[in-house]
């Protein structure tokens, strides 16, 4: 950790210089249109021109407007400190002005997809454990479900989601977090289901044979040797799952007209021309993603040690 | 109710054929290895037809297995346009590129052990991140043809593959590396010779990870904007007009895509790997 600490730190300084550094060439253009429409003098003259001229000849014309480029209202791309505003408006400030829970706070849209995203890792965990145990268990259903459980990875999610939206409506399920969550769960499963089967697997054969001399019952070897012997491998693909969870639960958002969740926000941002809406929601995901795999890891960690696992 | 009668004594009927099988002596032959999921398959959709004629589902709801079956045979070309504009055009293209780049960056920052140190905490932490978010931002980069999805997929499909094949050059151990050091190899020899064949297994499963990955990217991202034709678009708009039956023959080609896809990757890493413990069973 203390030794991998600064190259983390020195690669990330590297990126955002990298992000600092394409900032002027990507928004030299809307730079130069507002500055044409509040009257000042472009090189070309004509928007139609500058279309048709290289953003680095652009850049090389124009040097006094490059600078207008870090501070644009609606940029093409946003610089890491326009981001960084976006986003604590959204969410410390609106705490700070005690409106936590509007419509205009992150917080709120963040929390929305978190429940769908826990709502469905708990129904995928949940799936996925039951079909590894009962695929341990079953050659019948080893036989009949793996090949399955594979190829529902291979179809993309995303083509069925609008007709999951349908069908639960239909159904009489009110509100979007149903959908989302099955969407959700539908990605979650699948790790779970190859790590549990693998870990129910994991016991040795001289673990079994000992089981065996205790004369120990079916059910008895399950909960005390298939289960404690599956949990590292069980927390290895929750971590996987969850954040499976999180990519559901957004993409459950996207394609749907929602209209709360970090998804819907990125929708309605690309609809209102927001780009910083956008670029605040998609940060505001990776923190989700970052806070709920570091909660998992902190989690196994204690969940371990308390089973004398790992030291 | 005859139709539910129907698809309860093809369940049971397909149920005890699979227990039956999967327990017989002849379970390992391949033709029982594919029966068995075949019949799986089929009974789902058995009683997907018969739910669907029981409770008499209104087709813009739930339409029936065969009827969608018809439509997909009436509407191929469609499809097949489709098809191209998704996945040849946007799926495919994004892919190469993605993986050429992820292969060619590995290969570059796996020269200083810094980089490498640093990235691959990064790298994993942004594979695991939504990324399928960024669709909208690169549609109005590149706009609404191909381009666009391709490069959702190519920022999709990148991080798996450098942080799975970062992993698989540092596999070959150190004696494997002391004996090319013998035989007095060059940095090049040794990475083509025996480290980049040792990192296969692992750039493999990047492959097959991003395999599933080029697909979402290339759907989602037509939700955004994509000219007249795609299958996101189609998904879309079907859903807004009702033609339910053509959004489930969608759906059956990104099924079919997907899956053929992540098939020919696995292929060609069971002829590429032959020689790994995981693929010798």
């Amino acid at each position: 950790m203390t030794k991998t600490l600064p190259a983390v730190l020195a690669v990330l300084f590297g990126l955002v210089v990298i992000w600092f550094l394409a900032v002027a060439p990507m928004n030299i253009r809307v730079a130069l249109d507002v500055a044409d429409r509040a009257g000042e003098t472009v090189v070309p003259v004509k928007s139609l021109d500058r279309r048709d001229t290289s953003v680095w000849v652009l850049m090389a014309n124009n040097a006094a407007f490059v600078a207008d480029g870090y501070n644009l209202k609606r940029p093409r791309l946003p610089t890491p400190t326009q981001v960084g505003q976006e986003l604590w408006k959204s969410t410390g400030a609106m705490v700070l002005k005690g409106r936590t829970w509007s419509k205009r706070s992150l917080i709120f849209h963040g929390w929305v997809t978190l429940r769908s995203t826990l709502w469905g890792f708990f129904l995928g965990t949940t799936t996925g454990i039951l079909l590894a145990v009962a695929i341990v268990y079953s050659r019948a259903a080893e036989m009949s479900l793996m090949p399955w459980a594979v190829i529902s990875q291979a179809v993309p999610i995303v083509a069925l989601a609008p007709m999951i939206i349908v069908l639960s409506s239909q159904i009489g399920v009110e509100g979007r977090g149903f959908p989302k969550a099955v969407i959700s769960a539908y990605l979650c499963f699948f790790p779970v289901l190859v790590g549990m089967v693998k870990g129910l697997r994991s016991p040795t054969s001289e673990q079994l044979d000992l089981l065996k001399t205790y004369s120990s019952s079916g059910m008895q070897g399950f909960l005390k040797l298939h289960v404690p012997a599956s949990i590292p491998y069980l927390f290895t693909s929750l971590k996987v799952g969850i954040a499976a969870a999180l990519v559901g639960a957004i993409v459950g958002e996207l394609p749907t007209g929602a209209i709360s969740g970090l998804g819907a926000r990125i929708l309605i941002g690309d609809q209102f021309g927001t780009p910083l809406a956008i670029w605040s929601a998609l940060f505001a995901a990776a923190i989700l993603a970052g806070a709920l795999v570091t909660l998992l890891d902190r989690t196994q960690a204690i969940v371990l040690r308390k089973m004398g696992m790992r030291a | 109710m005859n139709w539910l009668i129907l698809a309860g004594v093809f369940w049971a009927a397909a149920f005890i054929t699979n227990i039956v099988l999967a327990n017989s002596r002849w379970s390992h032959t391949t033709l029982v290895r594919l029966t068995i999921p075949v019949l799986f398959g089929v009974t789902i959709l058995v009683i997907w037809e018969a739910l669907v004629h029981a409770f008499g589902i209104s087709a813009a709801i739930l339409p029936a297995p065969s009827d969608v079956g018809a439509t997909f045979m009436n509407s191929t070309d469609m499809l097949w346009e489709d098809f191209r504009q998704t996945v040849l055009k946007g799926a495919l293209r994004g892919y190469v590129i993605g993986a050429v780049a992820a292969l060619v960056t590995a290969v570059l920052i796996d020269r200083s052990p810094f980089l490498t140190q640093g990235l691959l905490p990064i790298g994993n932490f942004v594979a695991a991140l939504p990324i399928v978010g960024v669709a909208p931002i690169l549609v109005s980069w590149f706009g609404f043809d191909w381009h666009s999805k391709a490069a959702v997929v190519v920022i999709m499909v990148f991080f798996p593959i450098l942080v799975n094949t970062v992993q698989g050059l540092r596999e070959a151990d150190a004696m494997q590396r002391d004996l090319m050091k013998t035989y007095a190899s060059s940095y090049m020899q040794t990475l083509i010779k025996l480290r980049f064949p040792a990192a296969l297994p692992f750039v493999f499963n990047g492959l097959k990870i991003a395999a599933t990955l080029a697909l979402i990217g290339a759907i989602v991202a037509e939700y955004f904007g994509s000219p007249t034709r795609g299958m996101g678009f189609r998904i879309s708009t079907g859903v807004g007009s009702l033609s339910i039956d053509l959004v489930w023959a969608e759906i059956a080609v990104a099924a079919m895509a997907g899956t053929a896809f992540y098939g020919v990757v696995a292929w060609i890493e069971k002829k590429v790997t032959y020689w790994h413990p995981s693929q010798r069973g």
